[in-house]
């Protein structure tokens, strides 16, 4: 399926990418799975390694691992917030 | 019920005019508000990223949530991004209650549910370079206090 993934601050600097437009694997469904298949590319993708702290929204709404993906989804993967 | 998300500056006393007359002479008896500023302390500027649509949504989400644990009359929340240098203005929450409980009890929990939840990275410069600033455990526990 096709999606969208947006990174932002700290985690958009170490990647040197602000968005993407992604053709998903069949494997990948949720969330987490996303941030797995990322952080598999290796080299500084290690950002998104298991236990770093980055949080994602789906659609526009913060969400955890377990969300489904669908098609046409707009992702999103940044650090802890900071605002206010 | 409003929420700004811009560059430019606000004036926090006629954003407490706008809130009392949006709520109403005859219902409005307490505006609370909160403006936070960028603190100096050695960096000499602040610059603020966000996530367009999704900050808006957040930050709608959040007033509607207050609207709901006490009764208001109006809200308002404005926040800037963009450079900011030491001293200027960051955010404003204002609420227009009946009476000064629900007013302060509703400016507090906004911001707290801001700090937390709402798509906003601030960036600091500093004579050594820059740095993103790291999230803070107090917010996550100030969050955590109004329940979930």
């Amino acid at each position: 399926m096709h999606v969208t993934v947006l990174y932002f601050a700290s985690l958009r600097e170490a990647l040197g990418l602000e968005r993407e437009e992604l053709e998903l694997p069949p494997e990948v469904r949720t969330l987490g799975e996303l941030r797995a298949w990322l952080h598999a590319r290796g080299g500084e993708w290690s950002v998104l390694a298991p236990g770093r702290n980055v949080r994602a929204a789906h659609n526009q709404e913060m969400a955890g691992p377990g969300t489904a993906l669908t098609a046409g989804d707009e992702l999103a993967f940044f650090p802890p917030v900071t605002g206010g | 019920m409003s929420v700004r998300v811009q560059h430019e500056d606000f004036d926090p006393g006629a954003e407490l005019d706008a809130l009392g007359a949006e709520g109403g002479a005859d219902q409005v008896g307490a505006l609370a508000s909160f403006v936070g500023l960028v603190r100096g302390g050695g960096i000499r500027a602040m610059s603020l990223e966000h996530y367009p649509g999704m900050t808006e949504r957040a930050l709608q989400t959040i007033e509607t949530e207050a609207c709901q644990r006490w009764h208001l009359h109006a809200v308002r929340v404005i926040h800037r991004v963009g450079r900011l240098l030491p001293g200027e203005r960051i955010v404003f929450v204002g609420v227009a209650g009946a009476h000064r409980g629900e007013a302060f009890a509703a400016c507090e929990f906004i911001m707290d549910y801001l700090k937390t939840r709402a798509p906003f990275w601030k960036k600091e410069e500093t004579d050594t370079g820059a740095r993103w600033v790291d999230a803070r455990e107090s917010d996550d526990t100030a969050a955590a206090r109004w329940g979930d």
